[in-house]
């Protein structure tokens, strides 16, 4: 008992942590990666010895947006402007970082590891209810945003506050009828048995992973969790050319680096989500607990701890795999205006979203059985 | 779940449900029922009632409070400044309170009271029993429901929009002077 | 399980709450959310009466009560913000239109 709690413990940190330094990462990939296909150079001065450069080497500028930025957010004076809600104004960032830093824990992320004859489930909260869960906490997440915007006492704030709100309640709505496609698929809300019911192959060499047989859910899934984050092309509500900065524009200091953390953390978070249900989580294609079981027939037997641990692995690099991928739509697209975005989210994905899951209803019950 | 943690949720659930009804500013009382509702979906889910604890959450703390967050932006309630109302109506509200208060534990009171526990049986609050129940002995009424929601958008939608040029006074005082 | 005197007890308050919330407020807005909360602490009371009897009529009930709730409080709300555009207040004591 008590070493399930400690090892609880200890995998709901690290899976904190890891959300973290995502997004951490992720900061570094929006300059660096950003200024590359814009092809500019980005940042490239700070450095803190010198010996890189006497040394030729190029400056990646990881210091600077890694290091130097956070310290530099954090050290800035934190005002509250005149006639703002000082308990709101203080309140709305934490309350934006909570259900996001909440939601990693549901979050299978390998196969279960056995240490000292006891075996531990590599996901931090084995929620009979997983996908519910993640779907209260989703929705948790309006709350931070639209007291920072009602609070600032200033009406970009406002603009973007309310903007950002509709958005989030319109394409929670396709996000949640995307899971529950899946759900009906798999027929369970546990979340690491649906990952689990991806393995395996069919016809000998296609892995059972879900995009093969909800390919609609995983674009809704794509494009409602990228309208949920309001990353471009639907940053309505902090264009940074017609609101300043939305709904954060009052924020300076640690509290629009807790914003930002907060944008990064969930574009993590929808990635954790997209591969969860789509792509397989943790599973990697052909491997099953004891080996390699390759479709010509070859078999690779592999200690199972060393399987456990290439399953973190995988599910690592899907998750980065797919940030960057919303970040490279993010430099690509233009944004949205704001009645396209709620035509798109109200005429086009719900009815998607609503015809997927019928058409799924309909084939469970005519094959009889789940995946 | 352990007792202790009952107390403090109880004790959380009446001091989030009084700072409702004594704050001045309407969205501090807004907060204060989102929290009252998050530790009653909490309630819930220690009482086996898994589902219908989270279903509490995404519809009443994450749609419904989030509507009358609209509605007060809408308005552009500010804090209340001023005598709210009489002191003998504060007097008298909170003297039938404590009353209702006292007649409740009277009829509620254990010796009252004898349901036993009897033994929860498996998949007791999982989606597949709540379905169960509702697509079998509860079907008409969820039929019924539909409607009802269907009834509730149409109603609202045709109670709050703005009849062009009619009945708004403040256009109609704005485009007099 | 805990004692069902807890929850009843429990509920019991939070529904005097909202009822005394109903009474001494004066702005519509609090007083729906009164409502709201004497509506939570019926729910709780069927939660645990039901998960007690092992029958799960008490959290279909809860289901449809809250399904009610979401469609009284759109109305609800739609009727305040009509009156707020034809009286500009939304303080009780100043809807006398109808009194003798």
């Amino acid at each position: 008992m008590t070493i399930e709690l400690i090892a609880g413990a200890i995998k709901a940190i690290l899976m904190i942590l890891a959300g973290l330094s995502l997004s951490l990462f992720l900061l570094y990939f929006e300059r660096k990666g950003s200024a590359l296909i814009q092809d500019r150079i980005g940042s490239n001065r700070v450095t803190v010895t010198g010996l890189g450069k006497r040394m030729g080497m190029p400056n990646l500028g990881i210091i600077n947006t890694t290091i130097a930025d956070p310290i530099k957010m954090f050290t800035k004076e934190d005002f509250i402007p005149a006639g703002a809600d000082k308990f709101l104004h203080t309140l709305a960032p934490f309350l934006a970082l909570f259900p996001v830093m909440i939601t990693f824990v549901v979050i299978p992320f390998g196969d279960t590891i056995a240490i000292s004859g006891h075996h531990i489930d590599l996901e931090a909260a084995n929620l009979n209810a997983g996908a519910l869960y993640l779907l209260a906490t989703i929705g948790l997440g309006v709350y931070g945003i639209a007291l920072a915007g009602w609070s600032s006492n200033n009406r970009w704030a406002l603009l973007g506050g309310i903007r950002a709100t509709a958005q989030m309640i319109s394409y929670e709505l396709a996000m949640g009828l995307a899971i529950v496609s899946v759900i009906m698929t798999f027929g369970t809300l546990n979340l690491q048995e649906i990952v689990r019911a991806q393995g395996g192959v069919w016809f000998g060499f296609l892995p059972r992973w879900a995009i093969f047989t909800q390919p609609l859910a995983f674009i809704l899934l794509l494009v409602a969790g990228a309208a949920e984050t309001k990353r471009i092309p639907f940053d309505l509500p902090e264009s940074d050319s017609e609101l300043i900065q939305g709904y954060f524009t009052e924020y300076s200091g640690g509290k629009q680096a807790v914003f930002m953390l907060t944008d990064f953390a969930e574009q993590a978070l929808v990635a954790m989500l997209l591969t969860t249900f789509f792509l397989g989580g943790w599973q990697i294609p052909w491997l099953l607990r004891d080996g390699f079981h390759l479709p010509g027939g070859a078999f690779l037997a592999l200690p199972a701890l060393a399987v456990s641990l290439m399953g973190v692995v995988a599910f690592l690099v899907k998750v980065v795999a797919l940030c960057m991928f919303l970040g490279m739509v993010r430099w690509t697209l233009p944004r949205f205006r704001y009645d396209q975005l709620m035509r798109l989210g109200w005429k086009g994905l719900v009815p998607l979203g609503l015809f997927n899951v019928l058409v799924t209803a309909f084939v469970v019950v005519a094959t009889g059985r789940v995946q | 779940m352990p007792p202790f943690l009952y107390i403090f949720l109880g004790a959380l659930a009446i001091v989030s449900a009084l700072g409702v009804i004594v704050q001045r500013n309407p969205i501090h009382s807004l907060l204060a029922l989102i929290a009252t509702l998050m530790t009653v979906a909490i309630l819930f889910i220690g009482e086996d009632a898994v589902v219908v604890g989270f279903l509490q959450i995404i519809v009443y703390a994450g749609a419904i409070m989030v509507l009358f967050l609209f509605v007060i932006w809408l308005l552009n309630l500010q804090v209340e400044t001023g005598p709210t109302g009489h002191l003998a109506l504060k007097l008298f509200g909170s003297l039938a309170a404590a009353l209702l208060a006292t007649e409740l534990f009277f009829i509620l009171a254990p010796s009252h009271l004898q349901v036993k526990f009897t033994h929860e049986p498996v998949g007791y609050g999982s989606l597949a029993s709540l379905a169960g129940k509702l697509f079998t002995d509860y079907l008409v009424a969820f039929e019924v429901t539909s409607v009802l929601l269907l009834a509730a958008v149409v109603g609202s939608v045709a109670l709050a929009r703005r009849l062009p040029g009619t009945d708004d006074p403040r256009a109609a005082r704005k485009t007099a002077s | 399980m805990i004692p069902l005197t807890y929850m009843m007890s429990l509920s019991a308050i939070i529904f005097t709450i909202g009822v005394a919330g109903v009474i001494i407020r004066r702005n519509i807005l609090v007083m729906f959310m009164s409502i709201e909360l004497m509506l939570n602490a019926v729910n709780l009371a069927f939660i645990a009466i039901g998960s007690r009897l092992g029958s799960m009529d008490g959290q279909v009930i809860v289901f449809f009560v809250m399904t009610v709730a979401a469609a009284e409080a759109a109305v609800g709300l739609g009727i305040i913000i009509s009156i707020f555009r034809n009286r500009e207040t939304v303080h009780a004591d100043d809807l006398t239109l109808m009194r003798w």
